[in-house]
């Protein structure tokens, strides 16, 4: 496996060659821009780098008001605070005037580790997805992040991109592009569908190896795009493998298997696990123990497979 | 024009637009005339006598930016932005109703002339703030007004957005306090106390000044002065009546959030278009909302 990197590592430096490219990037942070990686951003361009210092709300706010005057607007911090101290915020200020802010929160999910359950946002892309006009985007690798940031940048309207603490592997070449409202197939197969995004698409690759030994041959599909969903691309291989499983380091309600659960009910009824957080909190521990203590492992989904396909 | 006739001038448009404020809430049935009414002379003064700006080119880069915060007294803003010609005044006839580019709190992507859309209070400052750091960067000196109400002040936002302000010398921010001490629960006082108001605005570091936000001389001559000092953002605090121009409607928290019947109607317009005939002779008092062209 290639080197690890971490998807926030892709933010700052994303935002200054954007900037250095010609576009009217901005960056709003409040007191974790060293976190979040702004604060490289914030060096290269300390006139286009505002900190609110703590106050969520207000990062929003002056980020909408960026926007109003036709600047691309990032925001920071962690996608707990970002996503729900200013949720009415994002909801009133920048979705229902349909303004160009682009949240790029960090330290989403369990992975963030140690700081704990009150840091691990596991809500996030639930909140985000119901928003009108809001477009989320769960990036599986740094370079899908740096993908995921320029086409958050360069496409009219609010955007949340899904960035992680944790080092995750290199899954993608240079030349990789990120595609709004499409699926990407990682590995073909006929027997499941594993449909993943975030740092589950790598336990998602390893669930088919393990599968495979037993001569399972499951499809990983990298949903990067909750929303705008890529439906029929995911209804394709449902109808093709007749069983679905999504992974996601989130709560099981609300984000990619609902939303997945929403496509397939409607395009392609087959049957359906989730794999994800099961309506609790988060707790400290080291990354790869919580994937473990929550089920998140390629060896849960592994798992899961099995028990569905012995009940079709 | 002498300051004189500036200022009459002024009073012409505040009454005329308490005027259509009233039959504009009667007519939709809902809204909230109390907070418009006493908003009513600084937004007159801030659109006939301030702030730059081009009913026929809304989006006109060089223009001054208005953020209504108090979103809940867009009909104050939509009697301006009428009389000023940003739409036809016949749309005052549809405040509220489906379809119509007059929401009950404004809607920029319906109506132009709405900056940003607000209505959630507390979140006006934070977006104007946002505009002034972005027309700095892009080397305009537009100015941008931010009208907030007292009640308002009880969001938090507020309080990041003017510590925000201050710190970043935002001194083409201009924030002003309709401060009529009341809110839909009763008197702020017994609410939730906001203190002195002035003084927790000059703690945060801008620079205060104190009005009587129904004396458009005053107002005029507050409003266009520039910060005393560079890089400090001006509080105006605009002691105003709730619901002011209409007797039963003064003072009284109320009329916060409430249309008047056909009677009160029939009592507060009588009021108000004595003050129009009072202030602006040579105006036609009872002409329909519908008068004007439309667009």
């Amino acid at each position: 496996m290639s080197d690890k990197r971490a998807t926030r590592e892709a933010l700052g430096e994303t935002l200054i060659e954007l900037v250095n490219e010609g576009t009217a990037v901005v960056a709003v942070d409040a007191d974790l821009s060293g976190s979040t990686t702004t604060a490289r951003f914030g060096t290269a361009f300390p006139e286009r780098f505002f900190n609110v210092g703590i106050a969520e709300q207000n990062m929003i706010g002056v980020a909408a008001g960026l926007a109003v005057e036709g600047m691309v607007p990032f925001t920071g911090s962690f996608a707990v605070f970002a996503t729900g101290r200013a949720y009415d915020q994002v909801r009133n200020s920048v979705c229902y005037s349909g303004l160009d802010v682009k949240l790029a929160p960090t330290h989403a999910g369990i992975t963030v580790g140690p700081d704990g359950g009150s840091h691990q946002m596991l809500e996030d892309i639930a909140l985000m997805r119901v928003l009108p006009g809001m477009r989320v985007l769960v990036p599986a690798d740094y370079v899908a992040a740096k993908a995921a940031i320029r086409l958050a940048a360069t496409t009219p309207g609010p955007f949340y991109v899904r960035l992680g603490r944790a080092g995750v592997p290199v899954l993608y070449g240079d030349d990789h592009r990120f595609e709004l409202d499409r699926v990407r197939v990682l590995r073909e197969g006929i027997h499941i569908t594993l449909a993943a995004c975030g740092v589950m698409v790598e336990q998602a690759l390893a669930a088919a190896e393990e599968l495979a030994l037993d001569g399972i041959h499951a499809e990983v599909l990298d949903v990067a795009t909750i929303k705008p969903l890529d439906a029929q691309g995911i209804a394709a291989s449902a109808r093709k493998t007749r069983a679905v499983v999504t992974c996601e380091e989130h709560s099981v309600i609300g984000g990619l298997g609902s939303a997945v659960a929403e496509a397939l009910g409607e395009l392609a009824p087959v049957p359906l696990a989730r794999i994800g957080v099961r309506d609790v909190f988060g707790t400290s521990g080291e990354p790869a123990e919580l994937m473990a203590h929550f089920g998140l492992t390629g060896e849960d989904i592994a798992r899961a497979a099995r028990r569905l396909l012995e009940r079709r | 024009m002498t300051q004189e006739a500036r200022v009459a001038a002024i009073e012409a448009r505040a009454a005329r637009m308490r005027h259509d404020i009233i039959e504009m809430i009667a007519e939709a049935g809902s809204g909230h005339p109390g907070g418009s009414l006493s908003a009513a002379d600084i937004v007159a003064t801030l659109y006939f006598g301030i702030m730059k700006h081009d009913p026929q080119r809304p989006g006109w880069p060089e223009r001054d930016r208005f953020v209504l915060s108090k979103g809940h007294a867009a009909p104050v803003l939509y009697a301006a932005l009428a009389q000023a010609g940003y739409f036809g005044r016949s749309h005052l006839q549809t405040l509220r109703k489906l379809g119509s580019i007059l929401q009950g709190h404004p809607d920029c992507l319906k109506c132009d002339g709405v900056e940003v859309s607000t209505g959630s209070l507390g979140q006006g400052l934070a977006i104007a703030n946002g505009m002034a750091l972005a027309l700095r960067l892009s080397g305009s000196t537009s100015r941008v007004f931010c009208l907030l109400g007292d009640g308002e002040l009880q969001e938090g936002e507020v309080w990041e957005a003017a510590m925000f302000a201050a710190h970043h010398g935002l001194d083409t921010v201009t924030a002003i306090v309709d401060h009529n001490g009341l809110q839909i629960d009763g008197a702020c006082s017994e609410v939730m106390c906001l203190g002195e108001v002035a003084e927790k605005l000059h703690a945060f570091g801008w620079e205060v000044r104190e009005v009587d936000g129904h004396d458009a001389e005053a107002l005029l001559a507050t409003l266009s002065s520039p910060p005393v000092v560079a890089g400090v953002p001006v509080a105006v605090v605009a002691r105003t009546v709730k619901g002011r121009g209409v007797s039963f409607m003064e003072g009284d928290a109320g009329w916060h959030g409430k249309a008047p019947n056909a009677e009160q109607t029939k009592q507060a317009l009588a009021e108000l278009r004595e003050s129009l005939v009072a202030a602006d002779p040579g105006q036609l008092s009872d002409a329909p909302v519908t008068e004007g062209s439309d667009r």
